[in-house]
């Protein structure tokens, strides 16, 4: 670091990861689930102290007879989703991810998914959203969910993502655990010819020279990224995956199999099972076997500090990832 | 309920029916929770034939009061229960552990009807409870949620996440039913992390707290009707302390009878004291 560069802080503990000057909405979650809820009497929300930073707030001031502030107690959290499920309702849980992925586990496992409850799991601080070390960051998540059969796993880009998202999860019946964005979220998919497709991968953007499969916020950066790329000359194709499991095989072999073009799979995520690892392992069962690549999160506990240093520092931001692209191709 | 009905056989009775047909699922696999399920016998002899609201023929009728087993591998007794209350049909008792069985080992709902939920990871149950008895205030039903645990459970943080909830929540739609045979895996309960003292524990949690003999039929029956009756807006337990292998004397002598091995005649010396008993009644 130059000593005329000024050293960031970490700040709260949930900032924005809006870049300076982007286009945000305000809440997209909350706001919603809010609205959707004025339509399904069934749904109801419920939180362990965390309804504020998951946005689940707007939905409580709505509608403040179908909100359960549960307290600080992730597996009460989900057993009780999983009884008012039983009973009918449609519960909307919210945490952050660790304490959902790392504490509740088992209580998710047996309690909601083994039985195919209509539970939905709304998680922020996925992957590496915050500064605050370890206890926070969920890098690890995906890997960890990706082994519970039932449960549908989503991880939207931007707000048009988790708008859409939001009405398709409540509809589709069964477990769901959805990583959140929350805040100001950026809004970058408005520019793009798509739509939320539970399930369903889109092409963002075709390139002749490099596919990238991202998912979450790192499908902003791979478009901000294939910008970048264009500056020389190299055009990069984005493959959208905002439904972890199950995944779009199909779509993702299709676009793998186009001869010449080595395939990046970006994710806000561990290098260990992730969106990175279930495309692999997809691609060789099929006998498709291109140049491939991640960028993603170290197999290591992450530093603390200020979010765009360690974005820098992980190789997630655009400049990072354009700079480790250029050295692959 | 049966016992409303003239003639109906006695709650004695159908503790030693539930009995008999665990005994007889033990048989099947040789082995298994029978001291558990000989122990709970006369609880959910009170429970099925006195205390719960449920349509044998309906299982998942809406107006049933919910019992949640969330010591899942109580399932023998639960199934002993269900095929005397008419449930289950008493031909698959032969089943029980068999492979493509309705009734497996550990209780699950999607196989058994009857099963609310899946138990056997400890310490879920209470939770469930509490998220269910929220649903039924909400849909204004008059239902009641039982959930049957064991005292290994106590052990569980969980199960005190949620008993704080239940008080909080006021949900006076909520009876737990706490099983103190003080037996464990690996040896007495109170050896390994005592949850004494137990009553005022849950009191402390703002329950209201019961402690009785749980294999004396009529302090369970005076219990469960304590326990429904009450006016106050809280949830209620009930700590049952019960006899592992309960009314049957060369089972009730084995030390460490968690999960117990009984010879291949003994099955039937074991039914044959139950048939004694009932003539001699």
């Amino acid at each position: 670091m130059s000593a005329t560069k000024p050293r960031l802080t970490t700040s709260a503990m949930i900032a924005s990861i809006a870049g300076e000057g982007q286009k945000t909405k305000p809440a997209p979650f909350g706001h919603a689930l809010a609205a959707l809820a004025a339509q399904r009497p069934d749904i109801v929300g419920m939180t362990a102290d965390l309804s504020k930073y998951t946005d689940l707030h707007i939905f409580a001031q709505a509608h403040p007879d179908r909100f359960y502030q549960m307290g600080m107690a992730e597996q009460l959290l989900m057993g009780a989703a999983a009884g008012l499920a039983r009973e009918g309702f449609t519960p909307f849980a919210t945490t952050y991810a660790v304490f959902a992925s790392r504490r509740a586990y088992d209580f998710i496992c047996l309690g909601i998914a083994e039985e195919a409850l209509n539970v939905k799991i709304v998680c922020a601080l996925p992957g590496l959203t915050t500064g605050y070390g370890p206890s926070h960051q969920a890098t690890e998540d995906l890997a960890i969910f990706r082994g519970m059969p039932n449960l549908t796993i989503v991880d939207p880009c931007d707000a048009l993502d988790i708008e859409q998202a939001v009405p398709a999860i409540a509809a589709h019946q069964g477990p769901v655990y959805m990583r959140l964005l929350r805040g100001a979220v950026p809004l970058v998919l408005d520019e793009y010819d798509y739509k939320f497709e539970l399930g369903k991968a889109a092409l963002l953007r075709d390139g002749a020279d490099v596919l990238i499969v991202s998912t979450g916020l790192m499908t902003m950066r791979a478009l901000e990224t294939a910008d970048l790329l264009r500056r020389d000359r190299i055009e990069a194709a984005v493959l959208h995956v905002p439904t972890i499991k199950p995944l779009d095989e199909a779509t993702i072999r299709a676009q793998a199999a186009r001869a010449g073009r080595p395939v990046v799979v970006a994710e806000n995520h561990s290098v260990v099972g992730g969106l990175g690892e279930a495309v692999a392992a997809t691609l060789l069962r099929n006998g498709i076997a291109p140049r491939f690549r991640q960028v993603a999160l170290p197999d290591q506990f992450l530093d603390a500090g200020a979010l765009p240093t360690l974005h820098d520092r992980y190789g997630l931001s655009a400049p990072a990832m354009a700079a480790t692209l250029k050295g692959w191709l | 309920m049966a016992t409303d009905r003239p003639n109906a056989p006695t709650l004695a009775e159908r503790a030693r029916n539930i009995r008999r047909n665990a005994l007889r699922m033990g048989e099947v696999q040789g082995q298994g929770y029978i001291a558990q399920a000989l122990g709970i016998a006369d609880v959910l002899a009170v429970a099925y034939f006195h205390a719960l609201a449920y349509r044998p023929e309906e299982p998942d009728w809406e107006g049933r009061d919910r019992f949640l087993l969330s010591v899942g591998h109580y399932a023998i007794a639960m199934y002993a229960a269900l095929i005397e209350a008419g449930v289950i049909p008493r031909d698959e008792l032969e089943t029980y552990g068999i492979d493509d069985s309705r009734l497996p080992m550990s209780g699950m709902a999607a196989y058994t009807p009857g099963m609310e939920i899946s138990g056997g990871s400890l310490g879920q149950g209470l939770g469930i409870a509490v998220g269910m008895s929220l649903g039924l205030k909400r849909k204004r039903s008059g239902a009641f949620v039982y959930n049957m645990m064991s005292d290994g459970e106590l052990g569980e943080g969980a199960t005190w996440e949620a008993a704080m909830s239940a008080a909080h929540w006021k949900l006076d739609n909520l009876i737990c039913l706490v099983d103190f045979n003080n037996q464990q895996a690996d040896g007495p309960s109170t050896s390994m992390l005592c949850a004494e003292p137990l009553a005022p524990k849950w009191e402390a949690f703002g329950w209201h707290a019961q402690r009785v003999n749980g294999n004396d039929i009529a302090a369970v029956r005076a219990a469960f009707d304590t326990a429904r009756g009450l006016a106050e807006p809280r949830p209620r337990v009930i700590i049952f302390d019960t006899r592992m292998a309960r009314g049957i004397p060369f089972l009730e002598a084995r030390e460490r009878n968690h999960f117990l091995r009984v010879e291949p005649q003994e099955w039937q010396q074991a039914l044959a004291i139950l048939d004694r008993e009932e003539a001699t009644q």
